[in-house]
């Protein structure tokens, strides 16, 4: 390859290792499926239930959401790119904004875009698997809302949401996915 | 910040229009209502007008259930009923579509952040061609909510010919925009690779993208040049490279068990061996290869190699590369093969210059290497403001997604609602005021620790000044191993201080863990920080009264006029504490945690076994650096060992985490400790070691009898006396030389950079503090025109619901 070309352009150049590795994960999630060769850019969708498989998602309470953020049709269904692009936004490399624009989305159970208070109350049970009396689940929804909601609808917008992870700088360390 | 400071702009504008054109539907009556200056939420008097409208309002709504004790919620309780009814009017439903929450900016990089994200009953029919079912995601459509889109035909960010039109938008906005910044705004949009290809094409010129390298900060030739080399070595998968990525796989079962607290003392493992590599390679090509091809004569006494040679760096290793000793103080003529010919052309290559100059940039690189990493850390875990928001913090960013084995997830679970248990109860509780019998016990017990700490580090210090001094001690100890262990060992005895050092290293943190414990802190930041600092503090007493020590011993060497090498002596005992160090954690990694947890599961029954104690582990780590940058002057090959001892180091600590340890249940702020612990390593360790080997060049006597600078009167000298050689011969040099006695060896010179750095310094903590001012007034207005659109959207609602009463409900 390196001596045909003597420059190389970024789409080519763009985490090619990277995509090489994430093509072979995304190959043996179904290898009957999925073609090895993907220069004729095959229309290709892995399902939901097999893309939650994998080791790195398998345990995580938000798998499904994370997986439909990602998903065109919002169902769960990954073709290739949009695999990449879930790992990329959860890579180290990913800006912080890029970050925060899909946690909202995860966080974001009815998928309305505001982090209602129902979104927050399932939110808080997957995190802790309910081991927080209904009563305090209440509370602690109220509570953050009542911390991050700036412009007093009593729901979190994505702005809401923004300025509350800028404030808190781990979030770049823990909104992240090794692959 | 100004990207936000015109956003509120724009909601003062759109509220005010909309206004008024909501002012056409109702009728004559409510205008009266509508002229009432309701811009300002300060000056109008709520309470009042609010009382008149809560009896018109529907009170049949249950849905107002706030019990939190802010007097805003109990007046919105009533006008919310109002907010959450569906059938809005269509004035309502206008100015709700405009507001900017659901307008905001179509091509800010905010504001794409609402991609569309539509059920399935919402999507439109799959129509066959690719480029309709691409656009779509590009618009702004998601901020719409499912009841407004049936309403009327504003579904103006819905469907394809808009959405065609914002992409042109923002390929436009896009190439207004440096190549390098828009860039940067393009990878922090939520748009899919493919899309951002497409835009990428469209927006750049193919000459820009080409050069275009996500590290490149300038446009010049040469780092072209680098980052296409770069890109090359990637592309191939280089070795380099790939030994950059070291311990890739272990590192991610690591977090995948214990999460990221874990996992920031590996990846600090690994950034000091790459440290270490770096000086390591720089002093074996300059300083140790060229002594090793041409060995000077030794001594035929000390040949005899036996192992203990190894421990105490006396005997046989005492002449070797490893210490300042071995090296000449001749020019060495090194053989260079011309090109062409068979003539080998000599070059003169002068080893205490190499030493001399080796040290000084090799020290200089990794000052900047390690300013750098720190700005690069501070960057990611500096907050302009200090977070009130603990509770949502923690619901949001306190899942670690690095986590993947199913015990340390349930763990974590059990880590997260402990804490917002623990949270929960003190709101609820609200502070217990300590009654002062309390609090003056509490301060009795802080004080008692504090003392223990600090009179067992004095101690310490003490113990090991005494011993390293005290002849008659140094005497007995002699003759005791010589009687135990035989003549041929006879060097053991030096040993036994490194011995005591470390010994005092192990014991004592063991010491302030049971101080701390004793205590109650308030939070366990403050533990961790209280017990960061008494470590500190112990180490920085120990190797403070080593330094001590050695000074005392090098300038009785010095009058006594003895032949000994204090340079090698010095080296020597560095080695040593290393050496000792090493095995030390070894022992305590073997005895500490893998009997421990055999005793506690097998005498003491529990199933509870030790957790890694991430701030011990670091520290231990930044206290060999240290050693290993004290001693790389005087033992040039101490790097090597400093990297051998890291790689055991990573494979013991990781099998005896994965054998015996188990993932801590305390919270740990990953991200602020890699902060500081990167610049404790900056500061008190490199700084301290930097300042001792400056003393060290600038002021002391080289030893006549060894070492590349036996003739000159201070190593720094030899370096004087190259320049002066070089002045007369090369033209480049003779200029950096004179700019060199001109600038900085000039102190007026040095004063008038100082002061243009703090002027920068208190120009940035200004433009700061001035930041968090314009933030705090920008979240004021921002509350006040939630406050403004819930009144106007209550007013408008109920004027249409009181003019139309059989569309109510």
């Amino acid at each position: 390859m390196g001596n045909k070309q003597t420059i190389f352009t970024d789409e080519q150049l763009d985490a090619y290792q990277v995509r090489r590795r994430l093509h072979s994960r995304y190959h043996e999630l179904a290898p009957h499926l999925v073609p090895m060769d993907y220069t004729n850019e095959p229309d290709c969708k892995l399902p939901l239930a097999l893309i939650v498989d994998m080791p790195e998602l398998k345990e995580n309470p938000f798998r499904n959401r994370i997986v439909e953020s990602f998903s065109e049709d919002g169902m769960g269904n990954l073709s290739f790119n949009e695999f990449v692009d879930m790992f990329s936004v959860l890579s180290e490399m990913a800006p912080r904004e890029l970050k925060a624009i899909y946690a909202f989305k995860i966080y974001d159970f009815n998928v309305d875009n505001y982090l209602c208070k129902e979104d927050l109350e399932k939110t808080l049970n997957r995190l802790t698997k309910e081991e927080l009396t209904p009563e305090e689940v209440e509370l602690v929804c109220e509570k953050t809302i009542e911390e991050a909601d700036l412009d007093g609808d009593n729901k979190l917008s994505y702005a809401d949401f923004e300025n509350m992870i800028s404030r808190a700088p781990d979030f770049l360390s823990t909104f992240h996915i090794r692959i | 910040m100004a990207h936000g400071g015109s956003f509120t702009v724009n909601v003062c504008e759109k509220d005010s229009d909309d206004e008024r054109t909501g002012e056409s539907g109702p009728s004559q009556k409510s205008s009266l209502l509508f002229k009432e200056p309701a811009f300002n939420v300060q000056e109008y008097p709520e309470a009042i007008q609010m009382g008149t409208f809560i009896e018109h309002l529907d009170s049949s709504d249950s849905e107002s259930t706030s019990s939190s004790e802010r007097s805003k919620e109990s007046l919105n309780s009533k006008p919310r009923c109002s907010l959450q009814r569906n059938n809005w009017s269509a004035a309502t439903k206008r100015v709700l579509s405009s507001m900017p929450s659901r307008t905001t900016g179509l091509h800010s990089s905010a504001g794409i952040a609402m991609k569309a994200r539509r059920t399935p009953a919402e999507l439109p029919p799959r129509t066959p061609s690719h480029d309709s079912l691409h656009t779509p995601r590009v618009t702004q459509e998601g901020t719409i909510r499912p009841d407004l889109e049936e309403v009327d035909g504003t579904k103006y960010l819905v469907g394809s010919r808009c959405a065609e039109s914002s992409k042109e938008q923002l390929v436009s906005d896009l190439r207004d925009l440096s190549v390098s910044e828009g860039m940067r705004k393009l990878r922090a949009m939520p748009l899919s690779l493919v899309d951002k290809r497409e835009i990428r094409k469209c927006s750049f010129s193919p000459a820009a993208r080409n050069s275009l390298n996500r590290n490149l900060f300038c446009n010049n030739l040469l780092s072209t040049y680098i980052s296409r080399m770069w890109r090359h070595c990637t592309f191939t998968g280089h070795p380099i490279v790939s030994f950059l990525k070291l311990w890739n796989s272990s590192l991610k079962k690591l977090s995948g068990r214990y999460g990221t607290g874990v996992l920031s003392y590996f990846l600090f493992l690994r950034t000091i061996l790459f440290i270490n590599l770096l000086l390591f390679t720089i002093t074996c090509l300059f300083l140790v290869i060229p002594q090793a091809i041409h060995p000077p004569p030794t001594d035929s006494r000390l040949n005899s190699f036996t192992g203990i040679e190894l421990l105490t760096g006396t005997g046989y290793l005492s002449q070797s590369l490893m210490f300042y000793g071995y090296y000449s103080n001749v020019t060495i003529e090194m053989n260079q093969l011309a090109a062409h010919s068979a003539v080998t052309h000599m070059v003169p290559y002068c080893i205490p210059t190499a030493y001399f100059f080796t040290i000084t940039i090799s020290f200089f690189i990794i000052c900047i290497v390690l300013v750098y990493s720190m700005s690069k850390s501070f960057g990611k875990s500096f907050q302009v403001f200090k977070s009130t928001g603990d509770l949502s913090e923690k619901v949001f960013c306190s899942w670690d997604f690095k986590v993947i084995k199913r015990p340390s997830i349930r763990l974590q679970s059990e880590k997260i609602s402990t804490q917002l248990k623990e949270q929960l109860s003190e709101l609820t509780s609200g502070e217990e005021e300590s009654s002062p019998m309390q609090r003056c016990c509490n301060l009795v017990i802080h004080a008692v620790a504090w003392l223990i700490c600090l009179a067992s580090i004095f101690l310490s210090a003490g113990g090991v000044y005494f011993l390293s001094n005290s002849r008659s001690l140094v005497v007995a100890i002699e003759a005791y191993t010589k009687q135990h262990f035989g003549p041929h060992h006879k060097n053991l005895h030096l040993l036994f201080t490194s011995a005591v050092v470390s010994g005092f290293n192990l014991l004592l943190p063991g010491i302030f863990n049971l101080c701390a414990w004793m205590e109650k802190h308030k939070s366990p930041s403050t533990r961790v920080y209280v017990s960061i600092f008494r470590n500190l503090l112990l180490k920085i007493s120990i190797i403070g009264v080593l330094c001590y020590h050695w000074l005392g011993k090098i300038a009785e060497i010095q009058d006594h006029q003895a032949s000994e090498c204090w340079e090698n002596f010095v080296g020597q005992e560095l080695y040593r504490l290393l050496l000792m160090d090493f095995i030390f954690t070894v022992l305590y990694t073997f005895l500490g945690e893998f009997i421990w947890r055999l005793f506690s599961q097998i005498i003491l029954k529990k199933n509870r076994k030790p957790v890694f104690d991430i701030a011990r582990n670091v520290l231990e780590l930044i206290y060999g650096q240290t050693l290993t940058w004290l001693g790389v002057l005087l033992a040039p090959l101490l790097p090597a060992v400093q990297i051998a001892k890291l790689f055991v180091l990573f494979y013991m600590k990781k099998s005896s985490l994965m054998l015996n340890c188990q993932a801590s249940k305390k919270p740990w702020r990953a991200t602020q400790m890699t902060t500081l612990f990167i610049t404790l390593l900056c500061f008190p360790s490199f700084l301290g070691a930097a300042v001792a080997v400056v003393y060290t060049v600038w002021m002391i006597k080289p030893s006549s009898g060894c070492g590349p600078f036996r003739n000159v009167a201070s190593m720094f000298e030899s370096g004087k006396l190259w320049a002066e050689r070089m002045k007369d011969s090369q033209q480049i040099l003779s200029w950096l030389i004179r700019a060199y006695y001109t600038f900085i060896d000039n102190p007026l010179f040095l004063f008038l950079p100082t002061g243009i750095f703090l002027l920068v310094i208190y120009f940035h903590t200004q433009v700061v503090d001035g930041q968090r001012k314009i933030i705090r007034r920008l979240e004021k207005q921002i509350e006040n025109e939630g406050k403004d659109k819930k009144f106007l959207i209550t007013q408008l609602q109920y004027l249409y619901e009181e003019n139309n009463p059989d569309s109510s409900h």
